[in-house]
């Protein structure tokens, strides 16, 4: 067993240990590692959400001086979510007179899949994804990119001034803040020069210094300008002008109730932590705690031959760094919601177009230039402190990246991702 | 699945856009239809791209037709509502000032 | 059936279902819901092509941008909630007669051809071979991981092409067309931006 579960080496792995040579089993070993996965993913996409909005009435709590939920389920009232969606499946689910109904209809789920999709790519620790893309990032970016279509559909179908007034708040906002978002997202990525996600988690090995933020001047200012940003793009406080309570009712879903209206706060929870796990993986450190702990773990389990039991216990650990920091960055934003006082709309569009949108090219610009002006100052070097980013990638952990037909003593036949679509793309 | 079946799904995309072009009076109807029409033509440059010695070279012109899609989209949409702002409508019906 | 047919017959005929409603809607917002729908599923297609770089370039630009603009547009420009203008019964049906012609046209070109026999007299000594490539956990180039070989293609360099065994001669890239483009999304920004600024508005009494 190998170090990674991405969909095409669990089909791999199924298909050489548990099935046997039986037509079309390579499609049979996929469709079982890609149930695998759509559950995992579908229990995170879940229960996390239920999280983050119990920590968030907790947040909101204290900084607002009381104690927030404190009765059901126990102490902290940790299943205060829990019953808050009970409540919201018996909701009756109303539609307005006025609205388009099908557009109506449609649109939480158009909101829900685009967030839902972004996790396809999101790697949980190392080689913990789904499906690892080449462009994972830019297959994220993509996807929530896509979310805005719902909201506007919520906004325009409902028949109602205030949604429509929310949905073109949205439209314009995002479109505008997505430029930001990729431009300064792309500014860690020219450090590395991949867009795969788990590749650029394996650059930043061997303490906190090789993490992405530290790599310059340029990728330390783009991590706050993209949490700005990102903050924005997901619609969060203070840049929640989409569904500002104090002008427009609840903005673009005024008029949805019940399980529809639950959807659009799924998603929009779930697309805080995948934000953050972009920042996470793009300037923090990824699955890394910082400290070489997990270095230290894998070389240990690697020189002791422990197997893929070893390596696979140190994913999990990785898997719960990754975890707890996606969490700390959700928790930042709430912290800001809870605090900060919303924008009007023309000042947020302004942040966005005359300062962000500058900022962030400067930031690609100078970090374009930086190895350059090194090079040329240092004779040679692209980095004075560290390693040069070539040497570090993968050298902590050769296990990382091995190929996939490592652990076999016998020349490997090709993948069965490549099976599959050999069997049926090339040659059928 | 072989070439010909998305060299066929393309074909509907096209044939879709070019009826889309025709029919709609909507000046935005008509810019849809466009984007079935690019998208059509990006579908087989693509499948040629994956099943043919075409290569990499199918990629790079399909992205080329994305980004000059999204470009031709703006300058459409900058007129169709340089149109409203005048005309109060976008029935391209009614664009029939040069007419004389 | 394989995994990949079936994949293919769900993402084909979402495409397809959704550009056919785009004609057959009257409702432009509604028209714009199913171009989403279909040139999502068209990215789809792209993925199962092995080019996942266009199919999100595909999902960012096209529906991620255009089409919100797109949206945008048919926001500003409604006159009224749910705006409709209609086709005539005559239109649509002549229309659907050309359609038809049009299809059975192209159907018939594309099912004459053997492109089994064009690809393999094309593709000779060029088959990529499975052992060759080294995988890295993620696919190969082959099969969709064409991220970097499209960067190297814009910036003038075709490695792919170039580094087969026995090659001699240097292909060109596409650094030129790229730059073009580039100058013309500027162009656009500007032109747009001019052509899209704030006027005079036209009273309706004034007409």
């Amino acid at each position: 067993m190998m170090p990674l579960i991405a969909a095409n080496s669990l089909a791999e792995y199924v298909l050489e240990s548990i099935l046997w040579d039986f037509p079309g089993n390579g499609s049979v070993a996929f469709t079982i590692a890609a149930l695998v996965h759509v559950v995992l993913i579908l229990t995170f996409f879940g229960v996390a959400p239920l999280v983050f909005i119990w920590l968030e009435r907790k947040v909101a709590g204290r900084i607002q001086d009381r104690l927030g939920p404190t009765r059901v389920g126990g102490r902290f009232g940790w299943l205060q979510t829990l019953a808050d969606g009970v409540k919201l499946i018996q909701k009756e689910d109303l539609c307005p007179a006025d609205a388009d109904r099908m557009l109506f209809r449609m649109s939480p789920y158009l909101v829900f899949v685009a967030s839902f999709g972004a996790f396809i790519a999101l790697p949980f620790g190392n080689g913990f994804v789904v499906q690892n893309l080449e462009v994972g990032l830019f297959f994220m970016l993509a996807l929530m990119s896509l979310e805005v279509l719902g909201v506007v559909f919520a906004g325009y179908s409902s028949g109602s001034k205030w949604a429509l007034f929310g949905g073109m708040r949205e439209a314009a906002q995002v479109v505008s803040y997505e430029i930001p978002m990729a431009i300064c997202a792309l500014v860690p990525v020219i450090a590395t020069g991949s867009l795969n996600l788990v590749e650029v988690g394996h650059f930043q090995a061997g303490g906190m210094g090789n993490w992405l933020i530290f790599q310059n001047p340029f990728t330390f200012v783009a991590f706050f300008v993209y949490f700005t940003v990102a903050t924005a793009s997901v619609k969060r406080a203070p840049f929640d002008l989409a569904e500002a309570e104090s002008e427009l009712v609840a903005g673009f879903h005024t008029e949805y109730s019940g399980i529809r209206w639950s959807y659009f706060f799924m998603a929009e929870y779930a697309s805080m932590f995948a934000v953050s796990g972009i920042a996470v993986f793009l300037f923090l450190g990824g699955w890394y705690d910082g400290f070489g702990i997990i270095e230290t773990l894998d070389r240990f389990v690697l020189d002791n031959g422990c197997g893929w039991l070893g390596q696979y216990t140190v994913n999990v650990i990785g898997l719960a760094i990754f975890i707890a920091k996606g969490t700390s960055l959700v928790f930042f934003q709430m912290w800001v919601r809870w605090t900060l006082p919303r924008l009007r709309i023309d000042q947020v569009m302004m942040t966005c177009l005359k300062y962000l949108l500058p900022i962030s090219c400067t930031l690609f610009l100078g970090a374009t230039v930086w190895p350059l002006f090194l090079h040329s100052m240092t004779a040679g070097q692209t980095d004075i402190i560290r390693a040069p980013m070539g040497d570090r990638a993968y050298s902590p952990r050769p296990a990382a990246v091995q190929p996939l037909h490592k652990s076999h003593s016998a020349p490997h036949p090709a993948p069965a991702a490549a099976i599959i679509r050999e069997g049926s793309g090339k040659e059928a | 699945m072989d070439l010909s079946s998305y060299l066929l799904v393309g074909a509907v995309l096209f044939v879709a856009g070019v009826v889309c072009m025709a029919t709609k009076r909507n000046g935005i109807g008509v810019l849809m239809g466009v984007e079935l029409v690019l998208n059509g033509a990006n579908i087989n440059f693509v499948a040629f791209a994956n099943y043919t010695r075409l290569g990499l070279d199918g990629q790079v012109i399909s992205l080329f037709v994305i980004v000059l899609a999204a470009a031709e989209a703006a300058v459409a949409l900058a007129i169709a509502l340089s149109f409203y702002n005048n005309h109060l409508t976008i029935d391209v019906d009614q664009a029939n000032q040069l007419q004389g | 059936m394989t995994g990949h047919q079936l994949l293919f017959w769900v993402f084909a005929a979402v495409t397809c279902g959704g550009a056919i409603a785009v004609v057959l809607t009257q409702n432009v917002v509604r028209m714009a819901f199913w171009l989403i729908v279909s040139l999502g599923a068209s990215a789809g297609l792209f993925f199962l092509l092995n080019a996942d770089f266009v199919g999100t370039a595909q999902l960012l630009v096209y529906v991620g941008g255009t089409l919100v603009l797109l949206v945008f547009g048919v926001m500003l420009t409604a006159s009224g909630p749910f705006s409709k203008m209609q086709t005539r019964p005559g239109e649509l049906f002549l229309a659907g007669v050309v359609a038809i012609l049009l299809l059975g046209l192209l159907g018939s070109s594309v099912c004459s051809v053997e492109w089994d026999r064009v690809i393999a007299a094309t593709n000779s000594g060029h088959q990529i071979t499975n052992q060759q490539s080294l995988n890295h956990g993620f696919n190969r180039p082959e099969e969709g991981n064409t991220g970097h070989p499209l960067g190297m293609a814009f910036l003038g360099m075709r490695p792919d092409r170039d580094l087969v065994a026995g090659n001699k001669t240097l292909s060109t890239g596409y650094l030129l067309p790229f730059e073009i483009a580039s100058v013309h999304l500027l162009v656009v920004l500007i032109g747009a931006a001019y052509l899209a600024r704030a006027k005079r508005r036209v009273h309706p009494n004034e007409l």
